[in-house]
């Protein structure tokens, strides 16, 4: 980046500095710590200065913004042009219950919409089937048949906004309702845009909510990707998640590399289908965390950019420039909030917002305070997302296209985190790639030890966390807190029961008899899906159905 | 051999659908550092299989980790099976995101104690000690 004989020039007076300001500075006052080290344990210099960035070539690693590595951004005025999508994830209880908190985030400014669904939702149950029990709508909203998800989606304009949809084992038939659902308003599915979250390898890595096996499960992701670029050409068939990694305990580092590499994975699931890259890459989409570890994060998104540019490109030969770009979300780091003092997570989280802000998101949700005790409530939820909008419209941070690059600190992080990911990826290489190391616990297991090195730092107080282990307060706070109608399980459960009266229960039995043939053969299923959906089949009927020809992934417990 | 000298055998369970495991793997390792032994059962348990393991297990000690909001339902059956099976002294402890509001029914269903989040480790070990030397024969 520096002609050499410049650099020397830097590299004498850096000495002389060293010398003469440095030293008798740190006589008179020694600094607080041995080390410094970010939130993942990565060594921090005192100082950066062009010497760290002695390698560094701008064209070839930075470039423009909207042009290839794309590590300063994906679009040329970046927030000058567009704002990112605020979007914030929710839903609970009944499909009436969750509407109503849409509309509210609608009404106060909200751009995009993200449901939460509860746990049998997450694995393919109904609202009444006995594993449910004790579960419905407590983390998101029971979605058991496309008449919920009509009731879902009352009154939404779902032609106009877009939806994002946290679903992975079950992600087709949710999808498939979602589609069927516009379908009968009039809205045909090449109109839709929005998201599926669909990433089953974070699942068994992290997550923990999975139906089937790997191969099939990778079959069906396969499906979606190949309808979805051939019927819904704004649709993000897959959002491949870094954000659960993280919060199971995983570094900054490790989120980044496990994440793109399970990408790898699924460009390569489709290149083995027989799909051409460019037809298909463009609608990969990503979903990373944001920590508090502030420099470290905006260094993961913009190193996150240039690998997957660079792999895309070189690796893989995709020519549409769109196939290079590393499009992301970017969820506040839930992992961070404390119980203790609940107000201070608002401050928390903007910081936290602020980070993928300068790091180049595309869409954010940004957590409640009161998330460490309960689903958010209203008044916090709106709080939440005032905060992105005061980063919006206030800080002047979007003024201009990645404002800290060329920042030597956050340069010569960004290198280090493509570095370290780098690494990663040869280690798992090294194994026979994502899925023999899942099956070997290799992901698992390092995961519980950073998740472990971290607690102990802060029973040890090495990690000092404002009002937990630090500046604690004598009296808890109390905040008011979000209470489920108590009634809602009750109602969906009888209008579960209406609709298996009152549907043509020949036209499921046929149409699930028809998604258990093709199942059992290569077709893509997504056709099979949506007409079982058509004719009322239940989310429960429908996953019964292919856990019959697929069977259920078992984990082996790793700790 | 002296009731101090018996190592604390203690069961970390997963309830229902929960798949959010940090906690429980974290509070394994730290009883299993701080010389218990540790049984895991992994994700998806239901109440019965709980008291089924630790039944067969013969632990002291009963961890229920959720984080799901499904506590009212399966805490309260897990105490129920383990005292229906016979394991009257089996202390049963519980952690994750339980409201305030939610644990005095909690204790009232006979969990000893609900450990809320940024409870550092080192209380609940020694909550686990003693509570677990009260309730052994001396």
């Amino acid at each position: 980046m520096f002609d050499a004989e410049w650099l020397e020039a830097i590299r004498q007076a850096a000495e002389a500095w060293e010398r003469e300001v440095l030293a008798p500075g740190l006589k008179r006052a020694p600094e607080r710590r041995d080390e410094f080290v970010t939130v993942s344990g990565m060594p921090v210099a005192r100082l950066y200065t062009p010497l760290d960035l002695a390698d560094h070539d701008y064209l070839r690693d930075l470039g423009f913004p909207g042009a290839f590595p794309f590590t300063r951004g994906l679009h040329p005025t970046m927030y000058r042009g567009q704002l990112w999508t605020m979007r914030m994830f929710a839903g609970y209880g009944t499909a009436e219950e969750s509407n109503a908190r849409y509309r509210f985030l609608l009404e106060h400014g909200e751009t995009g919409l993200s449901v939460a669904f509860d746990f049998p939702t997450l694995y393919g149950y109904d609202t009444d089937d006995p594993e449910a029990e004790g579960e419905f709508g407590k983390c998101g909203v029971a979605v058991s048949s496309l008449a919920d998800m009509e009731t879902l989606f009352d009154g939404i304009p779902v032609d106009r906004i877009t939806t994002s949809m946290t679903i992975n084992g079950p992600a087709a038939v949710i999808w498939a309702m979602y589609i069927v659902a516009a379908e009968r308003r009039g809205i045909p599915m090449h109109a839709l845009g929005g998201t599926i979250q669909n990433d089953i390898l974070k699942e068994y890595i992290a997550q923990k909510s999975w139906i089937f096996p790997p191969e099939p499960s990778l079959r069906l992701i396969v499906d979606t990707i190949e309808f979805g670029a051939q019927h819904l050409p704004r649709w993000n068939p897959i959002s491949i998640s870094g954000y659960h990694i993280r919060e199971a305990g995983a570094t900054a580092t490790q989120e980044l590399a496990y994440t793109l590499a399970d990408g790898f994975t699924y460009v390569e699931a489709c290149l083995r289908r027989g799909l051409d890259i460019d037809s298909f890459a463009r609608r990969l989409s990503f979903f990373f965390n944001a920590h508090s570890d502030f420099f470290e994060e905006i260094a993961k998104y913009r190193a996150a950019r240039r690998i997957w540019a660079r792999a895309m490109r070189e690796r893989y030969g995709a020519r549409n420039p769109r196939s290079w770009w590393l499009r992301f979300h970017t969820q506040t780091a839930g992992c961070t909030l404390t119980a203790q003092q609940p107000e201070n997570n608002v401050v928390r989280v903007a910081l936290q917002a602020l980070a993928a802000v300068l790091g180049g998101t595309q869409s954010l949700h940004t957590n409640s305070m009161d998330e460490a005790l309960a689903l958010p409530s209203e008044e916090a939820v709106r709080l939440a997302l005032r905060t992105q909008q005061i980063i919006a419209e206030e800080t002047g941070v979007t003024n201009s296209v990645d404002p800290l690059g060329g920042s030597y600190l956050v340069e010569a992080l960004t290198d280090r985190l493509e570095e370290e990911a780098e690494r990663i990826f040869r280690e798992i290489d090294a194994l026979g790639g994502v899925i023999p190391a899942i099956e070997r616990g290799y992901f698992q297991r390092a995961i519980a030890e950073s998740a472990y090195r971290y607690q102990r730092e802060i029973d040890t107080a090495r990690r000092r966390v404002v009002g937990v282990n630090c500046y604690q307060s004598a009296e808890p706070l109390r905040i008011p807190l979000l209470r489920i109608d108590p009634k809602g399980e009750e109602r969906q459960r009888e209008r579960l029961a209406r609709l298996r009266r009152e549907r043509d229960s020949a036209a499921v039995s046929r149409a699930l008899e028809a998604l258990r043939a093709a199942a059992q053969g290569s077709e893509n299923l997504m056709p099979y899906i949506l007409d079982a959906v058509r004719a009322y089949a239940t989310l429960g009927e429908i996953c019964r159905t292919l856990r019959g020809v697929f069977g259920e992934y078992r984990e082996p417990s790793l700790w | 051999m002296s009731s101090e000298e018996k190592r604390i055998r203690v069961l970390i369970a997963k309830p229902g659908l929960d798949g959010h495991d940090r906690g429980a793997k974290v509070v394994a390792r730290a009883l299993r550092d701080a010389g218990m032994e540790v049984i895991y059962t992994g994700l998806r348990q239901t109440p019965e299989m709980i008291a089924e393991a630790a039944l067969e297990e013969d632990v002291d000690v009963v961890g229920l980790s959720i984080l799901s909001g499904a506590h009212m339902t399966l805490l309260p059956r897990t105490v129920e099976l383990l005292r229906r099976m016979g394991m009257d002294d089996v202390l049963v402890v519980a952690g994750g995101i339980i409201p305030d509001e939610d644990v005095p029914a909690l204790q009232a269903a006979g969990i000893s104690r609900v450990f809320g989040p940024g409870t550092p480790t080192e209380e609940i070990i020694a909550y686990i000690r003693e509570a677990v030397s009260a309730r052994r024969p001396s």
